[in-house]
């Protein structure tokens, strides 16, 4: 039989012993791991997905967005709205006119930046997204959602780096292939009938 | 029946003749209550003599919303089940669709999914035991000092699927993104200084009078009620009644694993608390020898990899599966029906904390009112999973 208080008291010098070395320890081995957020920012970790932004080459106009509408369609909470923009015959010009991304409704699941094809729509890191207008302010307009591949990189170096491989990879094919066939420009673009399947 | 009044016969308790009764309204914001949930309690004095668990205030339509969808999409609501830890219900969802589709899981692809099913469930039980000692009145040294080493877990969780609660992580036929060597060097690190917190844990509370006192004997639940009601998981076990779907079916690759079940003597909150930790150590065990034979290999199924791209051309044939798999919580079974369209005809979750609640009154009557809160505590109860 032990005294009684006795495992009161180790407890205590548990406490004591974390409050003491909580002082000189590093982080990893019990040290103070608060972070003084607004000043202070832990490391981006590179997989980290927040909202989804779209990717462009260069300068906006050349956003890699087709407006294919898959990721509009998959999105489970269905917060995408995509547009097609039509050229002066009529024709679908294979841009986006409108691709909103309602923030408010986003869960940030990552299927977006799964499911599309032309490696268009990527997971963000920023967090934070307030604004003092509304709920207004979190549907996020085509302007608002473009970044630059350089950026791309920036965040996710490893991710961007097999994306360009890749990228570059098609294009040099395709630029291989148009001096000898015109159908090369043709066999770049996707089958519609596997969007409609 | 307008809502109002479904409400109000919700509301009405039974009735105790020759007796001062007292109802107490807890929740539904009460901070102890884990969430949205309200007990109507009636007291004699500080005995409780009825109570009437009320909830659903955090009811999201989970099944409907799953039915109108395709099936991969389905995946991260229920990260949205339980939200403490998530990939438990990755796994149980995945295995049911796995059935009803006839996928096969490549090697490296099980042993992934075990390892990260076994971190979440080390996650989920060091969360509910610092949770529940704020609700004895330690507040928050135990449970920062948990929080501490489950920030560890939680980094990890972030590097390799993207979110540190709402992993999304699992696949159709595998699992999302595969770990680097580094990867298993730090989940190997976080394993290794484990015990060493275990014991500093043990030390601070195993064999602490006040917890003693406040939790030996209390919400005794006898190994008869809790199989006729059919409690699983961590509190069936602390009855005595050997009892784990890791060992009954043996999923995914669970019987190749030597681990115990900690079983526990009376029933009581306090050996609902120490079985949790002896599932942490069996857990340890289990990630011990998963890392060491690990084999390299795919992630995932080379017939689900057209699916990723394209969620909608996933129809399974007609028919229908129950999954099932051991959450941290108790038996987490996912029953989907196949009437092979792309989404399914009839999704349904057998949530195990709202099946574990409904033996709470039986198991407070008699008790102190303040102890009402630390017996829900030790039911460990996630609301997100209870109401859906």
């Amino acid at each position: 039989m032990t005294l009684f208080g006795a495992g009161v008291f180790k407890g205590m010098m548990v406490t004591l012993k974390n409050f003491l070395t909580s002082y000189f320890r590093d982080r990893d081995n019990g040290g103070i791991f608060t972070v003084q957020y607004p000043e202070e920012r832990e490391k981006a970790i590179e997989n980290f997905r927040n909202f989804p932004f779209l990717v462009y080459d260069g300068s906006f106009s050349k956003l890699r967005c087709v407006a294919c509408g898959i990721c509009e369609r998959e999105c489970p909470p269905k917060c995408i709205h995509i547009e097609m923009e039509l050229d002066v015959t009529g024709k679908p010009a294979r841009k986006p006119a409108v691709f909103d991304i309602d923030y408010a409704l986003c869960m940030n699941c990552g299927i977006c930046e799964e499911v599309c094809p032309f490696d268009s729509i990527y997971m963000d890191h920023t967090f934070e997204v307030t604004s003092m207008t509304g709920r207004r302010s979190l549907i996020r307009e085509k302007k608002a959602l473009a970044r630059s591949n350089e950026y791309f990189q920036k965040i996710r170096p490893a991710i961007a780096a097999t994306v360009d491989q890749k990228r570059k990879a098609a294009e040099d094919k395709k630029k291989a292939a148009t001096p000898q066939s015109a159908g090369g420009q043709a066999s770049q673009t996707p089958p519609p009938a596997q969007e409609t399947k | 029946m307008n809502i109002n009044k479904i409400m109000q016969n919700n509301i009405e308790t039974k009735k105790i003749e020759g007796s001062d009764i007292l109802e107490i309204n807890f929740g539904p914001q009460h901070p102890s209550t884990h969430g949205v949930f309200r007990m109507i309690v009636q007291t004699e004095g500080e005995k409780i003599r009825g109570l009437r668990p009320i909830f659903g205030y955090l009811h999201r339509n989970h099944e409907q919303i799953a039915e109108n969808l395709p099936y991969a999409a389905i995946m991260p609501y229920t990260d949205r089940l339980d939200y403490v830890n998530a990939l438990a219900n990755n796994f149980g969802y995945a295995l049911t669709v796995e059935k009803l589709g006839g996928l096969e899981v490549p090697e490296r692809a099980e042993y992934l999914r075990v390892i990260m099913a076994e971190l979440a469930r080390i996650v989920n039980h060091i969360t509910v035991i610092g949770f529940m000692l704020n609700d004895l009145g330690a507040f928050f040294t135990p449970l920062l000092y948990a929080f501490r080493e489950r920030e560890r877990i939680l980094d990890l969780f972030e590097e390799i699927t993207g979110s540190r609660l709402m992993n999304n992580f699992f696949r159709f036929g595998g699992v999302k993104r595969d770990l680097t060597p580094l990867h298993l060097a730090t989940i190997h690190k976080i394993v290794a200084k484990f015990p060493a917190f275990l014991e500093e844990f043990e030390t601070l509370l195993s064999k602490n009078e006040i917890l003693c006192m406040r939790c030996q004997n209390v919400g005794v639940l006898s190994p008869e009620t809790a199989t006729n009601a059919g409690i699983t998981g961590p509190v069936l076990r602390a009855s005595g009644v050997n009892y784990d779907i890791r060992k009954v079916d043996g999923y995914s690759i669970y019987n190749r694993f030597d681990f115990k079940i900690p079983l526990g003597k009376k029933g009581d909150v306090y050996d609902r608390y120490y079985v949790r930790i002896l599932e942490i150590r069996e857990s340890l065990k289990i990630l011990e020898q998963a890392l060491a034979k690990i084999p390299q290999g795919e992630i995932l199924n080379k017939k689900t990899l057209p699916f990723l791209r394209m969620p909608r051309n996933f129809k399974p044939a007609v028919g229908e599966a129950y999954g099932r798999v051991e959450s941290p919580k108790g038996e987490l079974g996912f029953y989907v029906v196949s009437d092979g369209t792309p989404q399914p005809w009839r999704y349904h979750v057998r949530a195990p904390s709202l099946i574990n609640l409904t033996v709470l009154e039986e198991m407070c009557l008699g008790q102190k009112i303040a102890d009402a809160i630390i017996i829900l505590g030790s039911i460990d109860i996630v609301l997100g999973e209870t109401d859906r």
